[in-house]
């Protein structure tokens, strides 16, 4: 056991290790989320209806989850290139903790996610959006988002692990992620959809997550969501975490 | 069937971390297929302590996965492994403190410095931070990569990064070392430098396996060739005794004129036991008597009025055994992705 958070903590050090030095790295996680706002809000927020809230305040706690959400990109790319370059075998040759290459992947995801977050939140707050809530729940809420975002890092382990390069592990998630978060009250009301996407967004847990972080940090009413998101978090850490080190042992078996 | 041959082979008395004389590598009945393929069916290996096991054969032999599997990144359907006494299915945890792997692409993380590549494996055995450290700066000196030690690794040549690999694959001082194609895609000054690199191992005592397609490396660094082909172990022995078992040493002859090879033909045939033949203009023969052969061929070709342009004696190479053990010349294409 000890060996395993030793272990984890060496391949998250390593993951890290490597963004100050990959500028194109960085600018994907701190620039293009901020661009993402700033097209939102000044492009599409005068269109967009948001009864009750300043679209500014209805867009970040949505864009900070869609964001978050799209952090673990970088596990499933990283896991994709070890596997391609022979990596994978390097650590499986050697007596360390099997489950510590995934761990300290995702891991290092929280860091990024992290700094990822905090960027959007202050472009946030210096185009207008501001808290209407106490210490407490805007702490809550950056554990939600932390902890989700970690349940999406396992996802894309996953599927890392399965597809053939990288390329593929870029545009399969993409293709899996991007619906998943418009159809979800991140960007619009949900009840502004037609009726079938109406009904899908209502469960997407993007909406749930989406709705929980809203009524944590505006004060907007919330209903079960700040436990179901919670919930569903966990649930997907439980379902895809023994998924994705099960797929390791075996995928890496066979590369 | 592996037909393999019953020669008694020399060994070359060396000793090592293990005990020596031992057999640092057994493998026996390994077998390993993936769905139809039987990419390895039936391979039984045995390497000294303190000697090199060439294991030699085209893409697709099923070299990389004989290794993958005596290196416990693969579980063999059957059969029985042993590396320095340790079964590699039921003490694989035991086995991967002692061997080390430096693989056919080098798994190095291009991200990182070359010091921190070897710092993070060194933490993954187990040892402090400061103690990994350590030992990374010891082998980038001993790789001459001390200069390039604060960069990052993707700013490194092919022949450094395979020294880094390699550099990687001995953090722990492994007793046994597997090569899988260590020069593949090198340029001739890197894989000298390597050669020379592996010798040194050898030297200190460590036992290695390596894996190749080229013959002039396994002639060079082994002590013992096992030449694989579609899963099975075709012959296997030193590398005079596997060029013994294709016959003696060869005459050939390039001539002036191409239309003067069937006199040549005939003017050679009698210092062979089977006859000549000739390709691109150049008159092949295997000798029956090694000494004053050269003269004697001059002499019968200048009887009969042909011009010679080149001619010299040449001993076969493993090129040559390969042709005639597996009847298909040796840089067959991967045709069963049996390595895969």
């Amino acid at each position: 056991m000890r060996r395993l958070v030793s272990d984890t903590m060496v391949i998250a050090e390593r993951n890290l290790v490597r963004l100050p030095r990959s500028p194109d790295l960085l600018l994907a996680f701190t620039v293009q989320p901020v661009m993402f706002v700033l097209l939102f809000v000044y492009v599409f927020g005068g269109a967009i209806s948001t009864p009750g809230y300043d679209y500014v305040d209805f867009l970040i706690p949505g864009i900070i989850v869609q964001n978050i959400a799209f952090g673990g990109f970088t596990t499933a790319l990283g896991l994709s290139e070890d596997m391609t370059k022979g990596l994978i075998d390097r650590f499986r040759s050697l007596p360390m903790a099997r489950a510590a290459v995934l761990a300290g992947r995702t891991l290092a995801d929280v860091a990024t996610n992290l700094l990822s977050c905090a960027v959007l939140l202050i472009t946030g707050l210096i185009i207008g959006f501001s808290f209407d809530a106490s210490i407490g729940e805007i702490v809550l809420g950056f554990l939600l988002l932390l902890l989700f975002g970690y349940a999406f890092s396992w996802i894309f382990a996953l599927l890392g692990l399965g597809v053939s390069s990288p390329e593929a592990a870029n545009s399969l998630g993409f293709i899996a992620v991007f619906p998943l978060t418009f159809i979800s009250s991140a960007f619009v009301p949900a009840e502004s959809m037609p009726a079938a996407l109406e009904w899908f967004a209502e469960i997407n847990p993007f909406t749930i997550v989406v709705d929980a972080m809203r009524s944590l940090w505006l004060g907007a009413p919330a209903g079960n969501s700040v436990w179901g998101a919670f919930a569903w978090a966990f649930a997907l850490i439980a379902i895809f975490a023994p998924l994705a080190v099960a797929r390791y042992r075996r995928a890496a078996g066979r590369a | 069937m592996a037909t393999r041959t019953e020669e008694k082979v020399t060994e070359r008395a060396a000793p090592g971390p293990v005990s020596a004389g031992e057999a640092a590598i057994s493998v026996r009945g390994l077998v390993k297929s993936f769905g139809e393929v039987r990419a390895v069916d039936g391979v039984d290996l045995e390497v000294r302590t303190g000697t090199v096991l060439g294991l030699l054969g085209p893409n697709g032999a099923g070299k990389t996965t004989t290794v993958r599997m005596l290196t416990t990144l693969l579980k063999p359907d059957a059969g029985e492994i042993r590396v320095v006494g340790l079964d590699a299915v039921k003490q694989a945890a035991e086995l991967r403190e002692r061997i080390g792997l430096a693989g056919q692409y080098a798994a190095v993380d291009e991200n990182l410095t070359g010091s921190e590549n070897l710092t993070m494996v060194g933490r993954l055995y187990g040892m402090s931070r400061a103690q990994a450290k350590r030992r990374a700066a010891e082998l980038l000196a001993r790789f001459e990569l001390t200069d390039a030690a604060k960069r990052p690794a993707r700013g490194y040549s092919g022949g450094m990064r395979r020294r880094l690999d390699l550099a990687a694959a001995l953090v722990a001082r492994p007793p046994v070392l597997f090569l899988d194609e260590p020069t593949t895609g090198l340029d001739p000054r890197s894989r000298l430098s390597l050669w020379e690199t592996i010798e040194d191992l050898v030297r200190d005592g460590t036992t290695v396996l390596l894996t190749t397609q080229y013959l002039d490396e396994a002639d060079r660094l082994a002590d013992k060739i096992a030449v694989i082909d579609r899963g099975t172990v075709i012959a296997e022995g030193t590398s005079d005794e596997l060029k013994d078992r294709v016959g003696g040493e060869r005459l050939e002859v390039t001539l002036d004129d191409r239309e003067q090879a069937e006199t040549a033909i005939e003017a050679l045939a009698p210092l062979a036991d089977e006859r000549p033949v000739v390709e691109a203009g150049v008159v092949k023969l295997t000798v029956r008597e090694r000494r004053g052969v050269i003269v004697d061929a001059v002499d019968r070709l200048k009887a009969v009025d042909v011009g010679v342009d080149d001619l010299g004696l040449r001993r076969p190479t493993l090129d040559d055994v390969f042709l005639t053990l597996t009847g298909h010349a040796a840089e067959g294409d991967d045709q069963n992705g049996a390595t895969r």
